[in-house]
């Protein structure tokens, strides 16, 4: 622990193939992201970013090049062996929510861990302990639509903390709530960041990368850019703005 | 993830669309309740046949006497006589196979009580005739074997002769009974047979001493048996074997030589009754085909409604698959949707058979047999139907791409 990165990606490349044309989605990329660091992706739609967060999630494989997560090898595992890294080890948070409907807050929360084959009355006492994290404890009982915008976020937060993850992938996280709501959203990744957890936060949204501690650019295929500064606090936001 | 919470989760969706779950279960109730409706009215209608069967006689033989020939005009069956009573007497002793053996003379006549008069068919023949036909009697004695030996001026009456000649409920034992005006004592009442298989009713009938009807009744042909011999095999599988060694025995007594036809027919009952109970049998197949084709139709509809709900919930598999359930886990769950669908319409198609069936027969009059093992059959055939049907969509939705379900709108 410590030694290595959380992530290591070393010269990766993703080729779609679209019938007879081959896109080069990512041309390249070597990039390291410690633990803890909250790292924004930005760029246009067709820079690569989605491929990149795809890849890092293990949701996807690379055509080339090696990514290592934890120190582990991923890039060639089978899709059932990526399955249950991404159960393990990695926390999704999604511009539209992607909650069950019908389903309450507390079975939403617990449905990763339904996979990860953890006993009944554990996955209840894990998910109600999410739920706190995120502040909606109250709101354990309640359905998809009976909850605001910003609350199916967090329940959606407290779904990709559940298993305890290394890692939070949030794509457009704040794509669907107000600018308050945004704000409270970033205030709780900001928190995770500070527990250990590495989040990446993909947006286009500069207001929204304000908050993250580094920022990549990507542009076709390749890492434009990678500058890291002192974020804003989204918790001292959420204070002015309550004061004035 | 556990079988229970599988299950829970394909209640759920299904929940969640319940017309639609409902509509398409009902084409499994529909196959399942009509493949156990008609294999129940066709057991029936096969329990019918061989009631009837039973009711003519068990293992019974029937053996007629030969053709005569007069000016080129063929006279039928029994218009000849060529058995005698000792080829009866040798049937009844030297064929291993066979237990009784009754002869059976037949004449209509007008039989009269004190009161009543009653036109009827009397037969002439012996206590072995009662035990090929299992047919008890109800009241009083039945023919005996000294009654036969003696001559002895005693009937025994059907239940139709009874009421017509005393009335319902009169009891006729020891009464005067006139046949062709000869009185006759009744000894015995049999009980009720009911009707043939063509309509015919056995209850309107009287029996008196086969030797009694030659003497008084029939006159003339001493040495010949001037009717039938019904043979009453030892049991259902000696029945062919019986057959054939009356035929050997009676060619033999003949002197027939080989090039010869017999000069005598036998019609095997039991063969008759085989003949129908196949032919019920082929209808009952076919029902059950008709019927199976609709639980085809209704598993086609799983299938279907099953690929619905994938695309549908192309999203919800994305995200299962990106929280980290594996392709077994996508297929398991679809397979349980749709077995938890064919196994509930199975369900409730055999409530559904099972009314219809009772419904049926009691219109019918039909006895309905419930066969068990059709039951399992029929639930086990539609939960292969909901894995069959299912495997398809499951299989379809456990592949697919976790960035591409997720994107999915």
């Amino acid at each position: 622990m410590g030694s290595h990165p959380l992530i290591a990606l070393e010269d990766v490349s993703k080729i779609y193939r679209m019938g007879e044309v081959e896109v080069h989605a990512l041309r390249g990329v070597s990039l390291t992201l410690e633990q803890g660091e909250f790292t924004a992706i930005m760029g246009a739609s067709g820079s690569g970013k989605s491929t990149l967060m795809n890849i890092v999630g293990c949701l996807d494989r690379p055509t080339s090049g090696r990514y290592l997560l934890d120190g582990r090898e991923v890039s060639r595992l089978s899709s059932d062996e990526l399955a249950e890294v991404r159960n393990r080890t990695v926390g999704f948070v999604f511009q539209s929510f992607n909650l069950l409907a019908r389903t309450s807050a507390l079975e939403n929360v617990e449905l990763p861990l339904l996979y990860g084959g953890v006993p009944t009355s554990e996955r209840h006492a894990r998910a109600a302990e999410a739920l706190e994290r995120v502040g909606l404890l109250d709101r354990s009982h309640h359905h998809p639509n009976q909850m605001s915008g910003g609350q199916q976020q967090r329940v959606a937060i407290a779904r990709a903390l559940v298993n305890r993850p290394r890692l939070i992938l949030a794509d457009e996280p704040t794509g669907n709530l107000d600018s308050r709501t945004s704000v409270e959203v970033m205030a709780l990744f900001q928190e995770l960041g500070r527990s250990g957890i590495t989040v990446v936060l993909v947006t286009h949204e500069p207001d929204v990368s304000e908050y993250a501690a580094r920022i990549l650019v990507a542009r076709d295929g390749r890492i434009l850019s990678d500058r890291r500064r002192t974020p804003k606090l989204a918790a001292a936001a959420l204070h002015e703005e309550h004061a004035s | 993830m556990s079988w229970l919470m599988t299950f829970r989760v394909a209640l759920r969706a299904l929940a969640r669309n319940k017309m639609r779950s409902f509509l398409t279960t009902l084409g499994i109730v529909i196959g399942v309740g009509a493949v156990i409706a008609m294999v129940a009215i066709g057991d029936g209608a096969k329990a019918r046949v061989e009631q009837a069967f039973a009711s003519m006689g068990s293992n019974m033989l029937v053996i007629l006497p030969g053709s005569s020939t007069a000016g080129g005009a063929m006279g039928g069956f029994g218009s000849q006589p060529t058995l005698t009573w000792d080829d009866l007497k040798a049937i009844q002793n030297e064929v291993p196979s066979v237990r009784y053996v009754a002869p059976a003379l037949r004449a209509t006549a007008q039989v009269m009580s004190e009161d009543q008069n009653w036109t009827t068919s009397v037969t002439g023949t012996n206590p072995d005739y009662f035990q090929i036909r299992t047919w008890p009697v109800e009241r009083g004695e039945p023919l005996a074997a000294s009654d036969v030996d003696g001559a002895v001026k005693v009937a025994v009456l059907g239940r139709t002769v009874v009421d017509k000649l005393f009335g319902p409920s009169a009891d006729p034992i020891g009464r005067i009974v006139r046949v062709r005006n000869i009185p006759f004592t009744v000894t015995g009442v049999l009980s009720p047979k009911g009707q043939s298989p063509m309509g015919q009713d056995y209850d309107d009938a009287l029996f008196v001493p086969v030797t009694t009807f030659a003497q008084k009744i029939q006159g003339g042909l001493k040495n010949y048996v001037a009717g039938q011999i019904l043979v009453g095999a030892t049991s259902a599988g000696t029945t062919d074997r019986a057959q054939r060694q009356i035929v050997g025995l009676l060619r033999d007594r003949h002197h027939l030589p080989s090039s010869a036809e017999d000069d005598f027919s036998i019609r095997n009952l039991s063969e008759l009754a085989s003949a129908q109970q196949e032919g019920t049998r082929t209808l009952t197949t076919l029902l059950a085909c008709i019927a199976a084709v609709s639980l085809l139709v209704g598993g086609i509809g799983i299938m279907n409604i099953m690929l619905v709900s994938v695309t549908e919930r192309t999203r919800e598999i994305g995200l299962r698959m990106a929280v980290g359930a594996k392709g077994a886990h996508i297929r398991l769950q679809f397979l349980v949707e749709a077995l938890t669908l064919a196994l509930a319409g199975g369900i409730a198609g055999i409530l559904l058979g099972v009314a219809l069936a009772s419904y049926l027969a009691s219109s019918l009059g039909w006895p309905v047999l419930f066969r068990p093992d059709i039951v399992v059959l029929a639930v086990g055939f539609s939960g292969a139907i909901g894995v069959g049907f299912g495997l398809y969509p499951a299989h379809k939705a456990s592949q697919l791409d976790p960035i591409q379900a997720l994107r999915f709108e």
